[in-house]
């Protein structure tokens, strides 16, 4: 009979997708291996030799930012919600406009290897580099811990381990785990052995994979629609029974009184401000050989990134039409699995052998990007704890490249084994609040930091310090009494309400604060560097004297 | 010193008497107005053209679910052109920057590393 040619049972399919798992690793660890024979100097470690074209960096920049939340949060919001999940995208783009024209070139031509070196350059390094590196380990954590956790998840569901159930011996939990093992044992190796170039290829790789399967599906679903983007609307809001509200903003965010609406705006500022301020996006300027590339890699990215988020529309709105909120909210109530559900709908429906394959492709897609952007995080923050505190606080910069480096690998491992156990110990936590999390934290502390380092001529250490600890400080603050952290069932702490604070974004306070403290800290410090800042401004501009 | 501060003892490295006069000179003045006539307005405008949209998305919801064609409404085109917005201000800073800044950083650059003529790429691998 035709019905069991074509059929395929659960466990072939596991074993297709941990098949291409294996695959994928084996390229990469490969190419991490081959591109560390070049690794010789401090220079190749943090920045890859600074030996990237503009073009390969604008695509490592993508797969760097392009994380799981992005491909399988926003496709699950959009299919879930609808026309919320477009909010993310485009606050998410906008903000690469932030870092082309105020940061990537500037940062480029004055710094070395991290955020750091700009804070403090015109600063006394003590302080400044100490903030620089508690503000990079603070954020890079978040998000990294929001991976993981994000990438447990998805395998235990990919891997269909329900309540009760194993697989290969493994029950749910225990799956979970150890994929957050692998991954972080994974993590750590591509960022000792590869340093930067190991981490810029792996990130290549993944971009191009990430987009190949996104092109795939979005090709796919329209066609399905006769190239008729309203009529993939219309069925989405149909399948969704929410009818034209599910077009409209306001089901998810804003959707109750006016603190909701404040919400909302909250989440849109952090997102736009965000990006400029990653540790771990800001490094990968560092990669190209001069600022105009730093430019031209930005440029790339946009276009990228853009294109990909335009995809994770059809993504989303294609898995609310063809699949339906029910069944993907059966297999992950936040809607993790909207993508890869697509996929298997896509390929000819559960059971089926291409339903079956596009599964395991765009399931190995996610774990890919998952990978990519572990990798650039854990080689952010390592680099930070080598950089910043040992070589220029530690040893006060009486300190040679190899033992830096060496510093650097350690750190990576210590890093990576604190990210495993607390991601174990926050397997339910949400994720997306983590990312928005790390983003508020970067657009409150280190944002107006950056900013104030590059423009303003009277900002001085003690400024940069309030800076960010204020910025983080009361963001952290914040979060902490959200309705995110207790008093919801949603929370991470859901029997326990001490959520006084009703914004689950802190953004809208939390970012002027931050500009006001480095404002503050600045006028009631007497210390001014009027020579630093010409230096500052004249390499920054020109790109005399950069690195 | 520092290792952020090893380079700049290197061969062909400006002094600070160096950087001080030239942010003074008044080419290197042109080519921080010209840097900032560009970025500033533009970031202004993009900010406010970004939270105009927030806003009404949160605020004006009878505005942007009005139907345009089909079932595509004003808030989905007003998201697309929030991507077509930032795809042109991208390619026009690109076009800016090359006929505007470009010449004039390079020019300020060699005069800095010491007279050497040609625009080689500033700084280079460290």
């Amino acid at each position: 009979m035709n019905d069991t040619v074509l059929a395929v049972s659960e466990n072939t399919r596991h074993t297709l997708t941990i098949g291409l798992f294996l695959v994928f690793i084996a390229i990469t660890l490969y190419i991490t291996v081959w591109a560390s024979r070049h690794n010789k100097t401090a220079a190749d470690f943090y920045a890859g030799g600074r030996s990237f074209s503009a073009f390969q960096n604008g695509l490592a920049i993508g797969g760097d930012y392009m994380s799981a939340a992005s491909f399988l949060g926003i496709a699950g919001i959009i299919a879930l919600f609808g026309y919320d999940g477009f909010l993310y995208s485009i606050g998410f783009l906008v903000a690469w406009l932030v870092a082309l024209l105020l940061v990537a070139e500037l940062m480029r031509n004055s710094g070395r290897y991290t955020m750091g070196d700009v804070l403090a350059f015109r600063m006394r390094q003590r302080p400044t580099r100490i903030a620089a590196g508690v503000s990079t380990i603070a954020v890079s954590i978040f998000y990294l811990i929001a991976q993981m956790v994000g990438a447990g998840a998805l395998v235990a569901l990919l891997l269909g381990i329900g309540k009760g159930e194993t697989f290969l011996g493994l029950s749910a939990g225990a799956a979970k785990n150890a994929t957050v093992i692998v991954v972080g044992a994974l993590m750590i190796i591509y960022v000792i052995v590869g340093g930067m170039r190991g981490t810029t290829w792996v990130q290549i790789i993944k971009a191009g994979l990430l987009m190949t399967g996104a092109l795939l599906m979005t090709v796919f679903v329209l066609a399905k629609f006769n190239f008729n983007p309203s009529s993939l609307l219309g069925a989405a809001a149909d399948k969704s029974g929410k009818g034209d509200a599910f077009l409209n903003p306001g089901l998810r965010y804003g959707a109750g009184d006016w603190k909701t609406k404040v919400d909302l705006i909250s989440l849109g500022l952090a997102l736009v401000l965000g990006t400029a301020g990653l540790p771990h996006v800001l490094m990968r300027f560092y990669t190209v050989p001069t600022s105009r590339d730093a430019r031209r890699s930005v440029n790339w990215a946009i276009a990228l990134i853009g294109t990909f988020y335009l995809f994770t529309l059809a993504l989303g709105f294609g898995a609310a039409a063809l699949v339906g909120s029910a069944a993907i909210r059966a297999s992950s109530p936040s809607g993790n699995t909207a993508a890869p559900q697509l996929a298997e709908e896509l390929g000819g429906g559960a059971g089926s052998a291409g339903g079956a394959i596009f599964l395991a492709f765009i399931a190995s897609v996610a774990f890919a990007t998952i990978l990519a952007v572990v990798a650039g995080l854990t080689l952010a923050s390592s680099s930070s704890v080598a950089h910043d505190i040992y070589a220029n606080v530690v040893r006060k910069g009486d300190v040679d490249e190899g033992s830096e480096v060496r510093v650097a690998r350690v750190a990576a491992v210590v890093i990576g084994a604190v990210s495993i156990v607390l991601s174990v110990f926050l397997q339910n936590v949400n994720v997306a609040a983590l990312v928005a999390l790390a983003f508020a934290l970067a657009a409150s502390g280190n944002l107006p930091a950056m900013l104030y380092s590059l423009f303003w001529r009277r900002f001085n250490t003690q400024g940069a310090t309030w800076a960010i600890y204020g910025g983080l400080g009361v963001a952290l603050f914040l979060v902490i009494f959200s309705p995110v952290v207790s008093g919801r069932p949603t929370s991470m702490i859901s029997d326990k309400d001490f959520s006084w604070f009703p914004l689950e974004n802190p953004g809208v306070l939390s970012i002027p604060l931050g500009f006001f403290f480095g404002w503050l800290g600045t006028v009631l410090s007497k210390e001014r560097d009027d020579a630093k800042f010409d230096e500052l401004e004249v390499r920054s501009l020109t790109g005399a004297g950069a690195h | 010193m520092t290792s952020s501060e090893t380079a700049r003892t290197g061969p062909g490295q400006p002094s600070a008497e160096a950087y001080t006069r030239m942010d003074s000179d008044p080419r290197f003045a042109d080519l921080r107005r010209r840097y900032r006539n560009f970025v500033f307005p533009m970031t202004v405008a993009f900010l406010a053209w970004y939270l105009l949209y927030v806003l009404c998305s949160a605020f004006a919801r009878g505005f942007m679910n009005t139907k345009v064609v089909g079932h595509l409404n004003v808030a989905f085109f007003f998201g697309l052109l929030q991507f077509v917005s930032t795809f042109v201000i991208a390619w026009a800073y690109a076009r800016y920057a090359n006929s505007r800044l470009d010449p004039l950083s390079s020019e300020l650059a060699d005069e800095l590393r010491g007279g050497r003529t040609g625009r080689g790429r500033p700084g280079g691998a460290a």
